[in-house]
């Protein structure tokens, strides 16, 4: 016997460590997976919510959660090398030239 | 029984966060990410999510994790520097997160009507999902599979590399 | 009845005119231009003419059939137009009012201005800013209708700066000439220390009476016999101030010569016929306010007199055929101030209408010797134009006999029976008649050295004067440049300007024939009957006869002095009193020492360095930095940085998230803070 709050803190505590992570990391494709990691925190809370109110499309909505990270960790990991080609460094500081 | 899998699967989930934080090459951190994919697909299985915990291994652990390796190896990315702007980072973001992380716990915490979970408990089968899934939601998967076709196509039309390389490319190849 | 005289029509009419002319006026041909700047006044005079003979015709029905007086009772006419300011109990309409005075008035200003606008043709046939000058013409008499015709004072008003907006771009219708510009502005800025005395008299009328209309204050004050003095003769000299400004009197009169460099029509209409006669009109309009203050009526006198000798002095020595006739005008507006101060306003007004007649012609007679001369005003290089022009020549003869107050001429008629009124006000008129004669022989003699200087004796046009100045600024009429060594042999000048100088000289000879006694009598309703004392017809023919001796002594020595001139000036001998006049007193550097300078010092101290440097600069430059000092802090946000962008996405999402998840309403009640009545 669990109690829920126990996944939900879970959940919680892995979309903060991928919040720290977007904002202390210096590599790119580390601050990438960052973000990976905060998608992974909410789906846990969307399958226990699911869970506990017998609710079918939570996990649905989970599915759907995958197949956009999936999309976007595609196109994402496309523009790194992309950057990486024209500025031959990966280091987020030095990626500034994204002004108007 | 479900208790001790639940700590221990939790553990390495958070274990494998932490890590991902803490190590400075980022192939380290890829593979501390596939260790928290995983974990998080035995913690589905617990709350009774089959098809979700398969999908998280094949989709997240199997490719897109795989991708982001083939990334980091591609890019031979090194190991990190220090720079200013880290430290400032660090030294704002972390009170911030824990901050937040703190306001959310609380309100998770004082929330009440939470039955607790347990094993075997509410286990939905494949088939129930894809009832809802082809039936209801069925306009959103398909469209999500054009989404996916979008991805390939800027994926490719992005990392292509530029028009005079890729004339240099083939004139060598001549 | 009123309303089949169409009152309105007499400025509407000129404003049209005004309108065409400025906006299309450029691209039209001149013959189109001249059509619509003739007509207008045509149109007003013959309104007026229409209006007094309707009202003649009525009288003289109305004579056979009643009393005698009783027609003359439906003046005066109201033409309302709708209210302007209607505010609590103050009530301000558009009316139109004609009487006698204003009949009189009108017909003046649109008759001798229809004559000076044809004159106007010839003269500045040649001129580029024809249509701009024609359009300010016509705007001037707009104005100067609405002055005569306006029932309330501050319709009065707005006529009154109107004619002086009209005056200013008048005389500075040559602005690219720096003298002239300057005339203008100064004519502008004089005019508005007078203004300002007006609107003081305005303000206080209201406080007093709660009303500006004349015909209720007449009422009014009609109806309280006990009102004298005290704010009654503070309103009589504030509006005295503002007569001062616009008919050029003492202290104010320093605009009106240096009005000269205007063109020499607009001299004759605005700054002889009508414009400075304003200042008459107005006093003539609030008689019954001057009534009620015999201090006010005795410094009108008194100024009148004063400036009526002043100016004279001045005009003895001048060398420009303007500036003469300028300083004449000072000097004959000093005598109808003097008319009006001894109460006998229609003996004024009656002075006001003679002096038009011949004070236009002589300006219109000296712009054909200008024309004639090819731009030479100075009368030193002038003589002998008597052969070369003798329309010119006779008309002019007319009118200088006329304005030297020579029987039967205009002017004899009107300057006795100034005198004569003013001799019957007690021991202080017969120092004012005194002052009064003195100035008529003055007048004869220097309008008796012009006609010399100008038209008789041998042609001097080759003469070189000693002041170089002098000349080079006499020579500033016509043509924009200096005609050097130019030998223009004089001519007379076109049909289209000497046949105004006819007409006009024609009214300067009969004009005073209706007398004095019958023109007050006529005008009796609108401005009061002066209650003279006993006539005696001994005093009476002796003053007349003592009038007509001093002026012909003034003929007489102007004929020895300038009979046979040859370049040097006679009065020169006398070296002091000549230089005091041929400064003119020092009057203008007086004023210049005293307050322009000073005011001048004051604002670009105050004004320039403090006001605008320090203080709005100040605020500009604040300004400016607070907004360099946001952008400099906003910049921070478009840094380009990824990891500032992504920051400050995270902190976006924590205070949403943090928004949504606190029970705000609970926490701020724990804190004590309700934010609805619903409470907890």
């Amino acid at each position: 016997m669990i109690p829920l709050s126990w996944y939900l803190l879970l959940s919680a505590a892995l979309f903060s460590l991928g919040v720290i992570g977007f904002l202390i990391k210096r590599n790119l494709i580390t601050v990438f997976m960052s973000i990976e990691l905060m998608l992974n925190g909410v789906n846990l809370s969307f399958v226990t919510f699911a869970h506990q109110w017998h609710l079918v499309k939570g996990q649905i909505f989970v599915f759907f959660v995958m197949v956009v990270a999936a999309a976007e960790a595609a196109v994402g990991l496309a523009i790194i090398i992309a950057i990486f080609r024209t500025r031959a460094t990966l280091a987020v500081d030095r990626i500034d030239l994204m002004k108007l | 029984m479900h208790l001790v899998l639940f700590i221990v699967f939790a553990g390495l989930c958070l274990a494998g966060a932490i890590n991902l934080l803490l190590q400075s090459h980022p192939i380290n951190s890829a593979l501390s990410l596939v260790v928290v994919m995983s974990s998080l697909a035995v913690l589905y299985l617990l709350l009774g999510a089959e098809f979700l915990a398969a999908a998280q291994v094949i989709v997240y652990a199997g490719a897109i994790m795989v991708l982001f390796t083939f990334v980091v190896m591609l890019l031979n990315a090194g190991r990190e520097e220090r720079t200013l702007g880290s430290r400032s980072a660090k030294a704002i973001g972390f009170p911030a997160v824990v901050a937040v992380l703190s306001v959310i716990a609380t309100v998770i915490l004082k929330a009440q009507g939470f039955t607790p979970v347990a094993l075997s408990d509410n286990i939905t089968s494949t088939a129930d999902l894809s009832k809802v899934l082809f039936h209801e939601l069925l306009l959103p998967f398909e469209v999500t599979s054009v989404l996916i076709l979008i991805a390939i196509l800027g994926a490719v039309a992005l990392a292509r590399p530029a028009h005079d390389e890729r004339r240099g490319r083939t004139e060598a190849g001549k | 009845m009123s309303g089949h005289l169409y009152l309105w029509l007499i400025p509407a009419l000129p404003f049209a005119g005004f309108l065409l002319n400025g906006i299309f006026g450029a691209k039209l041909p001149k013959s189109l231009v001249t059509t619509i700047a003739l007509l207008a006044p045509l149109g007003s005079f013959a309104l007026v003419v229409n209006a007094a003979a309707t009202i003649f015709l009525y009288v003289s029905r109305c004579k056979l059939c009643g009393p005698p007086d009783y027609g003359w009772s439906i003046l005066p006419l109201n033409e309302l137009h709708g209210a302007w300011i209607t505010s609590g109990r103050l009530q301000i309409d558009f009316s139109f009012v004609l009487d006698q005075l204003s009949l009189v008035m009108l017909l003046i200003i649109t008759g001798v201005g229809f004559l000076i606008h044809i004159y106007s043709v010839g003269y500045m046939s040649e001129e580029r800013g024809y249509w701009r000058y024609f359009a300010y013409l016509n705007l001037f008499l707009f104005f100067m209708t609405v002055l005569v015709l306006a029932g309330n004072a501050l319709l009065m008003f707005v006529g009154w700066e109107g004619v002086g907006l009209a005056s200013y771009l008048l005389i500075g219708f040559w602005f690219q000439k720096t003298p002239a510009a300057d005339a203008g502005k100064k004519a502008f800025v004089v005019n508005r220390i007078g203004d300002f005395g007006f609107l003081i008299g305005i303000f206080l009328l209201l406080s007093t009476f709660g009303n500006l209309t004349f015909a209720e204050i007449g009422a009014r004050l009609a109806a309280d016999p006990a009102m004298q003095g005290g704010v009654v003769t503070a309103i009589a000299l504030c509006l005295l101030v503002g007569a001062t400004g616009k008919s050029a009197q003492l202290p104010l009169y320093v605009w009106l010569p240096d009005a000269m460099e205007g063109p020499t029509p607009v001299s004759a209409l605005i700054h002889a016929a009508t414009m400075v006669t304003a200042g008459v009109y107005m006093i003539a309009r609030t008689h019954a306010i001057y009534d009620r203050s015999p201090f006010a009526l005795s410094v009108v006198a008194i100024v009148g007199a004063a400036t009526a000798l002043f100016a004279a002095t001045i005009a003895l020595v001048q060398t420009d055929i303007k500036r003469v006739l300028a300083y004449s005008t000072v000097s004959q507006l000093g005598y109808m101030f003097l008319g009006c101060g001894v109460a006998a306003y229609s003996v004024g007004v009656f002075h006001l209408m003679t002096h038009a007649f011949f004070k236009a012609l002589l300006f219109l007679a000296a712009g054909s010797v200008i024309h004639g001369l090819g731009g030479e005003q100075d009368l030193r290089r002038m003589g002998g134009l008597r052969k070369n022009m003798p329309i010119t020549f006779w008309t002019m003869t007319i009118a200088v006999v006329a304005i030297a107050g020579i029987p039967p001429f205009a002017g004899f008629f009107s300057k006795d029976a100034i005198l004569y009124a003013a001799y019957q006000e007690g021991a202080g008129g017969k120092i004012l008649w005194f002052v009064g004669w003195l100035t008529a022989g003055l007048t004869a003699f220097y309008m008796f050295r012009l006609w010399y200087l100008a038209f008789l004796g041998e042609s001097r046009a080759d003469l070189h004067a000693e002041d170089e100045g002098a000349l080079v600024h006499a020579r500033s009429d016509t043509k924009l440049t200096l005609e050097a060594e130019h030998h223009h042999t004089p001519h007379e000048s076109p049909w289209s300007m000497l046949g105004p100088l006819v007409i006009l000289a024609v009214l300067s000879v009969i004009g005073g024939w209706v007398g004095a006694g019958r023109f007050g009598a006529f005008l009796a309703p609108s401005v009061g009957a002066r209650t003279a004392e006993a006539a005696s017809n001994t005093l009476e023919i002796t003053l007349t006869a003592l009038a007509v001796l001093i002026a012909v002594i003034g003929w007489f020595v102007a004929h020895r002095l300038y009979r046979n001139y040859a370049g040097e000036e006679p009065l020169a001998r006398a070296s002091f009193p000549y230089k005091l006049l041929t400064h003119k007193y020092w009057v203008d550097e007086l004023y210049g020492t005293l307050i322009v300078k000073p005011i001048l010092a004051v604002s670009r101290f105050v004004l320039e360095m403090l006001v605008d440097f320090a203080i709005l600069g100040g605020i500009a430059w604040l300004l400016a930095g607070m907004a360099s000092f946001g952008g400099a802090l906003l910049q921070r946000w478009q840094s380009g940085n990824l990891r500032s962008y992504a920051a400050w996405l995270a902190a976006g999402a924590a205070a949403l998230l943090l928004f949504a998840l606190v029970p705000w309403t609970t926490v701020l009640a724990d804190v004590g803070i309700h934010l609805n009545s619903a409470g907890h």
